[in-house]
Parts: C-alpha cells; structure tokens; sequence
C-alpha cells in the first residue's frame, strides 16, 4: 500500500510517497529532497507529532496576551487537550521571550515558552 | 519645517526593512534611519504567532515575533535604531521624504531610499461580494491581529473565502480557540496558499478546502448569520443550482495581497501590472536613481526568510549606489508562456542575476526555460510549478550576448 504525505518541516512541501508493508510499517520512501524529510514521513506514519503556538493571558502588561509555542513537538492527538492547559493558563508581566510558561505540559516532554516580551503595563 | 539628511532612508521597519538596515550597516553605510508607522518594529510579523519562520536565514523554526527579535537584536548590537510611530507623507524623485510623528512633520533628505512598505489585504470592496453589509466579515490579517495581538475572539462558525496562506493559518488558529471552521472556499481550481500549509492548517484539522467554489451571497442583519456558496465553472461565473447556504458568523478573506505602493506612485515611480510593485532593475533599483525596492512592496513573497534576502540585496545595492558604481541595466526581461511575472525586468548582462518568477497555472515535472533571441540561455527543471509557489532561477552573465529581451516561459 502507498501513502502519499506533503512535508511540512519546510516550504519545500515535498510530496513524500511511503511504500508501507502489510502491518503498515515503512518500506520504502520516495520523494523527499532531504533527510529531515524522511525522517518527518516515518514519523507521521508511525506517531505524528506537531509543533503549535497559541497565545497566554497576561495580567498587569502592556499587552493581553503573549505568544508562545512548544520546545518540542507534541503527539498530534494532544493537541486539544495541550490547547485547554493553555487556554486556562495566565501569567502576571513581565514575561521575556523564552520563559517557561507551563513546563513539561501534561507531562508530554515539552515546555510551552513566551516568544516574546511583554513589559509591564506602565501606571 | 525641520530638515535632516541621511546617506540611507528605509521605508518600514518589517522583515524586509530590518534586513536593509543591518545589511547597509554591515557594508559600512551607517547612517541609516528605518522609518515605522507602527509603534513597534517587525511589521506583520509580530501577529504571526506561528512558527516556520527563520528555516533559510536561521536554519531554526521560529515564531514571527521571535524572527522579527533576531532582527531587531541585530540592530540594537549595532546602536541603530528604528524611528516608530512615524508616517512618510511623501516621497520625491529626488528622494525628499516628508514624515510626520508626534514630534511634527520633518523633512528627510535621503542619499539613497529602500522601499519595504510590505502589503496590504485585498477587501470584500474589491470583490463585490453581493449581500447584506453585516459585521462579522474580516480580512485575514485583521482577524489574525485581533486575535493574537488584542485577545478578542471574532467568532464561532467560521466560513474562509480564499486559499491564501494566512487564511490557512486562521482556519487553523481558530480551530485551536474553539471555533468551528465550516471550510476554505477558493474560486481558482488551484490553492493559492503553499502546500504544507493545505497539510498542516487544514487537514490536521479536517477542515475541507473546496475548489472551484466562492461566496456568492452574505446574509446577515447586524451580524452575519450565512453565506450561499456556489461552485464555479471554467470563467469563474456561478453554476446556477449549485447554490448552498450555510449557517456562520463569521467570514475570514484571504484574497490576495496588494504591494503598499501609494508612496512609490506619487514619486513617479513605474510599477509592474502584474506584480504591482516597482519595475526594477538587476540592483532592486525603481525606475527612480537611488530608490530601491524589495520584500513584499516588490512583490508578495512565500516567506518572510526571502523577503529579508531580497531587502538585504537592496542594501548592497543601494550601498554601491552610495558609492557611485551601479552599471547601467539595457536587457529587458520579460515573461513568456505560463509565467505570470518575472523579476527584475531588467538587467545589465554583466553579472549573474537571481530571478524570482511565478507562474501562471499548476504545472507537474517542467522547465523554467530562458531564451535572448530565439537561443535557450538557461533552464531549470522542477517537479512541480505552483503559482502558490515562487521559483527562483539563477541567470548566467556569461550566457547573455546583446541586448536584446530575455524571455521567461515555463514548458
């Protein structure tokens, strides 16, 4: 059996052709104009993962809201459940770019992190 | 009125404008002023909280607002400085800049300008979308910076009219928020976004993306409460009987993007049809000495990362204007089948020279083919041609003989 994927690790988009096995597993790839891209085609095949940004409430800051991603990418049938621990989380200003705003969230190996400053609401 | 002077004046301080300012700085040219009508420096991508910026520059993923601070970092180690909250009312050919600011209105005398004014959004205005003028009807970005930058949740029925990118990415951001995205309607039988974007943004989600399709009726009283879809045919007009209604409060446009180019229009400054940014030369320079153009003012790019190569290239460009040593540029470049533009227009034959093309349809496995009079003088094949995807081709100096036209075809 085939399965043909597009590659999001970058904008090349390559469209990847897996040859899977009768128990599903990887036999043979083709496609990928790089290593980085096979390895993302056995990884969605066997556990996909994704990265994704939201955003955090911030309390006392000069803006609402800071924007954060994961340090590492998370199983892709995480994701609402990552979304609702960010949702309900807030924190007060001052944040930097690059603090921890839920470490290790739902214990899935990945911190959510500020990707950017955000100063405190001047009075 | 105030007058001061600058050997380099850059217009936007986004993905485009940053680069030039580093790059002008790294070549020698230090005094630089970057002008922003914002009141933060990054332009577009402080609300572009997603990552999947800073592959080409920084070999990393990373978030807009993370990009823009690698730029802006840059610029700070450097003791530059961008000048925000400021509008440029006008711009001359002699490279007289009128700005206004809290301050007041100055007058800014420039050795040489980088235009990086970026875009702005197509609106339902230019559609003529008929129906009734409920609230409820965003652009793209508009929904993407009142969302990301202002917290203000902008509904929770979703329909998406176009398959732009950032369109892609707000079906996606809304999903993540709780909203309910009916689907992407595009009129065209292609995506007008990129590929991983279609994958990532819309079937992780299983958001169906409808070719072939667009509004043809918004209903709605104070708030909208429906669209009607219809399939297209072959000339884009409606299918009669293919209509559906379906229930939403909201409608996202992501329907193309316009270079910002008023100011470049008062200066006298030709533009391209089809791109709608500046004609320019080899050097990124406009038809205007010492007035240079790169990022999506030029052109709408794919990726911030080549916006900020492009603007970087303006840098040296505008540098060794600076310095008084830009060749003249006589070879037109022009588009043949299957490409919808190709840039710059024009070039000297002195130098290898990057295109950037798009074309015109979806093609499979094909060749960007060059050719000065009737002799192929370059090619490049690709696996695939998207006009959702720019192609960059390199043209060989060594390759050019005369001065006649060097057609661009995709076969």
């Amino acid at each position: 059996m085939n399965r043909s994927l597009t590659c999001i690790v970058c904008p090349n988009g390559c469209t990847i052709t897996a040859e899977l096995d009768e128990h599903g597993a990887v036999c043979a790839l083709s496609g990928a104009a790089c290593p980085r891209g096979e390895a993302y085609a056995r990884q969605e095949i066997e556990r996909p993962m994704r990265m994704i940004a939201s955003s955090v409430r911030v309390t006392g800051g000069a803006a609402p809201l800071v924007s954060v991603r994961m340090t590492k990418p998370i199983p892709k049938g995480e994701i609402m459940r990552v979304m609702e621990a960010i949702r309900s989380a807030s924190v007060p200003a001052p944040v930097a770019a690059g603090d921890v705003i839920i470490a290790d969230v739902l214990g899935l190996g990945s911190d959510v992190i500020a990707t950017r400053s955000i100063d405190q609401k001047a009075v | 009125m105030r007058t001061i002077r600058h050997d380099a004046v850059i217009i936007g301080g986004g993905p485009a404008g940053l680069a030039a300012a580093a790059e002008l700085d790294r070549l020698g040219v230090h005094d630089v002023l970057v002008i922003e009508r914002e009141k933060q420096p990054g332009g577009i991508l402080r609300q572009c909280i997603h990552e999947g910026f800073g592959l080409a520059r920084y070999g990393e993923a990373l978030s807009g607002p993370e990009y823009a601070q690698r730029l802006i970092d840059e610029l700070t180690s450097r003791g530059m400085k961008v000048m925000t909250d400021t509008t440029v009312l006008s711009l001359s050919q002699d490279r007289a800049l009128t700005v206004v600011s809290r301050e007041g209105i100055a007058r800014i005398e420039a050795g040489a300008v980088i235009l990086a004014m970026g875009c702005r959004e197509r609106t339902r205005g230019a559609l003529a979308i008929p129906g009734e003028r409920p609230a409820g009807v965003y652009t793209a970005g508009v929904a993407q910076a009142y969302m990301n930058l202002y917290n203000r949740m902008i509904g929770r029925r979703a329909v998406i009219l176009g398959s732009g990118d950032i369109g892609m990415i707000m079906a996606r951001r809304l999903t993540l928020e709780g909203a309910q995205v009916e689907g992407v309607y595009e009129i065209m039988d292609t995506p007008s976004g990129l590929p991983r974007n279609i994958s990532q943004c819309l079937d992780d989600y299983g958001i169906p993306l409808n070719l072939s399709h667009t509004i043809t009726e918004i209903h709605g009283g104070a708030r909208v409460t429906g669209v009607t879809v219809s399939a297209v045919d072959a000339q884009l007009k409606p299918v009669p009987g293919t209509q559906r209604y379906i229930p939403c409060d909201t409608v996202i446009l992501s329907v193309g993007l316009i270079p910002e180019n008023e100011l470049s229009l008062e200066a006298g400054i030709a533009l391209d049809p089809r791109t709608r940014g500046a004609l320019v030369d080899e050097h990124l320079q406009t038809g205007c000495p010492g007035v240079f153009a790169a990022g999506n003012v030029l052109h709408v790019h794919d990726l911030a990362d080549d916006a900020s190569l492009e603007a970087e290239a303006a840098a040296r460009s505008a540098a060794a204007y600076l310095r008084g040593e830009l060749p003249c540029c006589g070879v037109s470049v022009v588009c043949g089948a299957g490409v919808r533009y190709a840039l710059p227009q024009r070039v000297s034959g002195g130098q290898d020279v990057p295109l950037a093309l798009r074309v015109s349809r979806a093609m499979g496995p094909c060749s960007i083919v060059l050719r000065q009079a009737g002799r192929e003088i370059g090619r490049k094949r690709v696996i695939r041609a998207l006009p959702a995807e720019m192609i960059h081709v390199t043209l060989k100096a060594d390759q050019i003989g005369g001065c006649e036209e060097i057609e661009v075809s995709a076969e």
